[in-house]
């Protein structure tokens, strides 16, 4: 008895069925009773998908569904393996979504962000600890300070650049309130000064004439941009800074009955694109994914501006990647004869290498577009930050997943693999994102942000295996490969599990404060326990680490890159040992981001009024997490239950054999090497190694409880949240270590009084880490289009008779072109 | 053979747990005789644990779980680590887990933990330290996995006990630039990773300079005894884990008692002697700017590098 087609079958009823409810039903139920409908749809898909990697195989032709060529469904195990993720995924985020959009739950706030101009330090709380380039050697990193004189002083000048240091004992009334990492700009203007940026913490400083200074609290500060990451914020877009939500209600927009409907429409056509076994099915299915993905973007398009702006960015590279899909597949179909996948598989191999070769490129860079890959990524960090959090979980849990699907079935199933420059392109956009990606997030102070580019990464690692399977499939090594592509599935799921867990929480925490911005969040562990658990598991998965689930995957990933050294061949050499570099550079570089992440949002203290007054969510988003949370477990104590059906979807890619995954462990045998991963068990010795530490410092102490006490740091005493690091001033080591990279914008304005240059009136600094490859790319393009359009306007100027006369011109060109033609 | 596995596994433990304070209070005696002080004698880290660990504990007001649980998880990390090495004995019941990337992942998540830790505080000095050690540890993650990458690939696994056997079974391999060139890149590595000398100082006083110390200024008590001795198991492993991949003769392969016993005398002198090495080098270097550690990883980094495309082309064929 075959479970895949019932199964498909009542994924679409629920999927219509739910659509219906989430237009129909009046508002107080309609989350609700689209929520049950799409958990439905997806509990559908886990059961089709299981039943796929188990071995059973589906096909279907309906021709009476759509004009011309009907739709052509088929499972495999490969399908499976998405199919299942997908519904996993869709169940808990519909969970989740129930709580997220309920409105009994919302957390009312007043509007954050209020009163920038307010002259309280705690209305200042520390969003712009920007890094800076201090010459200071080692100094306490991300401090700095733009400090000049009142009039008073007059031979005191401006210090640009002068590191002071949060601490009492180095004097000077008011630096109580500077810690190390905040950043201040003195702007002493005679009258008292005046701040005109956003946030943004102060250290004052003594000003002989300027009187009032003294705490720092009258000395005001400019700063704007401060945030690194915010190259969205030069088009408006991304909006790093400062993510203020109007109305404190991010879910207002969610509730809608149009966003109600479409929810389940988008969750059905993640669980249909991998079923799809025809060109003309694909492509109306993936069209269908991208539509409703992009009008659940736009869901809170009247609460931020910017939801338009990563909407249109979002349009118009999907749009295009559509375009390149319709080409390579219709290429691809023209040649091979026939436009069901099986036609394909059959003609691929009479096609030349040039169109074989066509049709890849074509369709990869349309895939990876997809999957959030430098350098087409640039939609994927303005998007998914924008989407509600529960849409942003599902798009980079499942949508961008089949991205890489799509490069899979396309470059192994249907061309049945290729020659050596395919891979090796595949794996240097894997590497390029990877690194970039994460180096990014590392930079992002905006939670979502920060997220959506760990997604970037995270399939650029994916690539990297899909890339090095088809390298060792091309030197004719198949067991190898299918260790490969095991491993990148592997991290598929697992990055599906940690990154919906963490998207899920991020939106916890924008629900109950209106803040994404980590500079001022902070503290939540005391008032939101739960979803900072959750986020420190999700955390754990994804920093690779024991006993995380991202850390199987990308152990499993390793052994296959070093097992790949037995492939012979100059490419291997060079390709592998940097693969491998690659994949610890980012490994490391995440442990930073989610260490950064986890410690600056969530631990010491909150930084601004709306993070101190979290609050819990409600219980059926703690729920959704508590799935995701399971699923983490599961995939990183037993990551060998998925054994035989990764094996399975390998195998229906095309190579076939080598690993052996089996119980608790992982054990891989190839050659005449094996190496094994017993995940339970390291986490039991773990485990183990904790109550023997704990026992051993319980030992000789006194009995009784734990004393509380004053923190001490280095006898400056209780020290306030401003004095904390923020995110910024976390990065700022790392960004320093990647100037070439990053090659972060500095800006310093100094505006003298106009009586003389000598006294300053105002000093403005603004730094910002732009995205640089869409710096280089984008924008140029970008520049050029509206450029030639601004040009093309003086053409179309209103008056008929010069369009008549267009006419005219054009009728006498284009006849005079046959005439002279003939 | 199985009883002698769990015993070489216990050995290896309490050797790791008993020995580093000793191993770190020789290191300081050897710099103090060198710089013509008396030092404190060898069994000072000792009474230091010993007093902090009678001592109250102390729990800052702000700090929460991680802050409590980080010491837990650095000693516990560091010891599972000594456990599943083969320090003494490459028969060990769990020599068949001793994978090199878990060795170096299970460090790095103490090391992750103590940030966590450093952050929990809220202070500027616990962010400070633990923005340089996620810094300093997200560059040692490639150059350490390289040249664990290196080293394994003449044995085609990265399974610590293969490699030290296939090192025994052929003894010139540490000895060809491959072998030379991984582990000067995993001395390096070794030294970022420990927090020594040239890319932090664990004897300052100096916030301003501090990366390790910085980040567990607001411990005292028991708390801060763990934080002491589970630095000083890492460095005890990290050189154990070096001494055993570039002179790993002395571990017993076979099964008998008095061969372990012989096999842990002689781990015991090996550390001793690479510890009298780095502190003698120690008393010699400076400190680097933390950004110029970046540049000695990356000089690390290139050694790695260099030595795998050294093994491919000297030994690729023979791999096959």
């Amino acid at each position: 008895m075959n479970a895949i087609g019932p199964a498909l079958a009542v994924a679409a009823g629920l999927g219509g069925a739910g659509s219906l409810a989430g237009a129909l039903a009046p508002a107080r139920v309609r989350p609700l009773a689209a929520g049950v409908c799409t958990a439905g749809l997806g509990a559908a898909g886990v059961v089709a998908g299981a039943a796929a990697l188990g071995g059973s195989r589906y096909g279907v032709w309906l021709p009476g569904l759509l004009p011309l060529a009907g739709v052509r469904l088929a499972v495999d195990a490969l399908s499976g393996l998405f199919l299942a993720v997908a519904g996993a995924v869709t169940v808990a985020a519909a969970v989740y979504g129930i709580g997220y959009a309920s409105p009994g739950g919302t957390h009312d706030q007043p509007p954050p962000g209020a009163g920038p101009d307010g002259a309280s330090p705690g209305g200042h709380d520390m969003a712009a600890a920007s890094p800076s380039g201090g010459g200071h050697d080692d100094g306490v990193g991300g401090s700095f300070g733009v400090g000049h004189a009142s009039p008073g002083g007059g031979g005191r000048g401006d210090a640009v650049g002068g590191s002071f240091r949060g601490h009492p004992s180095r004097g000077g009334g008011g630096r109580r309130d500077a810690g190390a990492g905040s950043f201040g700009v003195g702007d002493a203007s005679p009258g008292g000064g005046r701040g005109d940026g956003a946030g943004g913490s102060f250290g004052g400083h003594p000003s002989p004439g300027g009187g009032g200074h003294d705490d720092g609290a009258g000395g005001s500060f400019g700063v704007r941009d401060a945030s690194p990451g915010g190259g969205g914020r030069r088009d408006g877009a991304g909006g790093t800074y400062g993510t203020a939500y109007p109305g404190g209600r991010p879910a207002q927009g969610i509730r809608s009955r149009g966003a109600q409907a479409v929810l389940p429409l988008f969750a059905l056509a993640l669980l249909l694109v991998p079923a799809a076994a025809s060109v003309s099915t694909f492509l109306l299915l993936w069209e269908l994914m991208a539509l409703t993905s992009l009008l659940l973007v736009l869901a809170e398009h009247r609460e931020r501006p910017s939801v338009g702006q990563a909407g249109l960015w979002y349009a118009v590279m999907t749009q295009l990647g559509f375009v390149l899909l319709l080409a390579g597949l219709g290429l691809f179909a023209a040649r091979a004869g026939g436009e069901s996948f099986a036609d394909l598989r059959a003609g691929a191999a009479g096609m030349s290498p040039a169109v074989r070769g066509t049709v890849f490129v074509a369709t990869a860079a349309a895939f990876t577009s997809k999957a959030g890959l430098a350098p087409l990524h640039a939609w994927l960090p303005r998007a998914h930050p924008e989407a509600p959090s529960h849409v942003s979980a599902l798009m980079s849990a499942a949508m961008v997943n089949l991205g890489v699907y799509g490069v899979l079935r396309v470059g192994f199933d249907l061309l049945g693999g290729g020659p050596a420059w395919w891979w090796l392109l595949l794996t240097a956009a894997g590497g390029l994102s990877a690194v970039y990606g994460i180096l990014q997030a590392a930079m992002a102070s905006d939670l979502k942000r920060l997220l959506a580019y760990s997604t970037s990464e995270n399939m650029g690692l994916v690539v990297v295996g899909a890339g090095a399977a088809g390298l060792f499939r091309a030197a004719g090594d198949e067991p190898l490969a299918a260790l490969a592509l095991a491993a990148a599935l592997l991290h598929v799921v697992n990055h599906s599990a940690f990154k919906a867990l963490l998207f899920c929480a991020a939106g916890s925490v924008l629900r109950a404060t209106g803040l994404r911005d980590l500079d001022r969040l902070g503290g939540l562990r005391a008032r939101m326990p739960a979803t900072a658990g959750l986020f420190a598991v999700g955390a754990l998965g994804a920093v690779a680490l024991p006993p995380g689930n991202g850390f199987v995957s990308e152990w499993l990933l390793l052994q296959a890159l070093v097992h790949g050294f037995a492939v012979p061949g100059a490419a291997t050499a060079v390709v592998l040992p940097l693969a491998v570099a690659v994949i610890a550079l980012s490994a490391g570089l995440a442990a930073a981001v989610f260490v950064k992440a986890l410690g600056v949002g969530f631990f010491a203290r909150p930084r601004s009024e709306p993070a101190a007054r979290a609050a819990e969510s409600p219980p059926a988003m703690l729920a959704g997490m508590g799935l995701l949370a399971a699923g983490c477990a599961v995939l990183a104590l037993a990551p060998g239950l998925l054994g035989g059906p990764l094996a399975r979807a390998a195998a229906a890619a095309g190579p076939a054999g080598g690993t052996s995954l089996a119980g608790a462990g992982l054990s891989v045998r190839l050659h005449h090497t094996s190496a094994s991963l017993y995940p339970l068990w390291v986490a039991l010795a773990l485990v183990a190694g904790v109550a023997a530490a704990a026992g051993l410092a319980r030992l000789p102490a006194r009995r009784g409880r734990r004393r509380d006490a004053r923190l001490w740091d280095c006898g400056g005493g209780a020290p306030t949240p401003r004095m904390a690091y923020t995110a910024t001033s976390f990065a700022e080591p790392l960004q320093r270590v990647f100037d070439d990279v990053l090659a972060p914008e500095q800006d310093v304005h100094v505006t003298p009084v106009r009586e003389s240059a000598y006294l300053v009136r105002r000093v403005r600094f603004q730094r910002l880490v732009p995205d640089r490859i869409e710096h280089r790319l984008y924008l140029p393009v970008l520049t050029a289009l509206s450029r030639t359009a601004a040009r093309a306007r003086h053409l179309a100027t209103g008056s008929v008779h010069l369009y008549l006369a267009y006419g005219l011109f054009g009728l006498v060109t284009v006849l005079a072109v046959l005439v002279v033609g003939w | 053979m199985s009883g002698v596995g769990y015993v070489a596994v216990g050995a290896q433990v309490v050797v790791v747990v008993g020995g580093a304070p000793v191993l770190g209070g020789w290191m300081r005696q050897v710099r103090a005789r060198l710089e013509g002080r008396a030092g404190a004698g060898v069994g000072q880290p000792w009474r230091d644990v010993r007093k902090l660990l009678r001592k109250e504990a102390v729990t800052p007001v702000g700090t929460g779980p991680a802050f409590r649980l980080a010491p837990l998880l650095l000693v516990a990390t560091t010891a599972v680590v000594a456990a599943l090495m083969p320090l003494a004995s490459t028969r060990t019941p769990v020599s068949g887990s001793a994978d090199l990337i878990l060795v170096v992942a299970l460090l790095a998540l103490g090391t992750v933990a103590l940030a966590l830790a450093g952050l929990d505080t809220g202070t500027a000095f616990g962010g400070m330290g633990a923005s340089r050690e996620m810094t300093i540890a997200a560059l040692v993650e490639p150059t350490i996995l390289l040249a664990v990458f290196a080293v394994s690939i003449p044995v085609g696994s990265t399974n610590l006990a293969a490699i030290i056997a296939g090192t025994i079974h052929h003894p010139a391999r540490p000895a060809s630039p491959a072998g030379l060139l991984a582990v000067a890149a995993l001395a390096v590595a070794v030294l970022a990773e420990a927090g020594r000398i040239p890319v932090d100082n664990p004897a300052t006083h100096l916030e301003l300079t501090m990366v390790h110390e910085a980040m567990v200024l607001e411990y005292a008590g028991p708390d801060l005894a763990l934080v002491e001795l589970g630095s000083q198991m890492r460095l005890a492993v990290l050189l154990g884990l070096l001494g055993s991949l570039a002179a790993p003769w002395g571990t017993a392969t076979g099964g008998s008692l008095p061969l372990l016993g012989l096999a842990l005398v002689l781990l015991v002198v090996k550390t001793a002697l690479l510890g009298t090495l780095l502190a003698a080098a120690e008393v010699f270097w400076a400190k680097v700017r933390l950004f110029k550690v970046p540049e000695l990883l990356a000089g690390s980094f290139l050694l790695a590098l260099l030595a795998v495309v050294a093994s491919y082309f000297l030994t690729g064929e023979a791999v096959r």
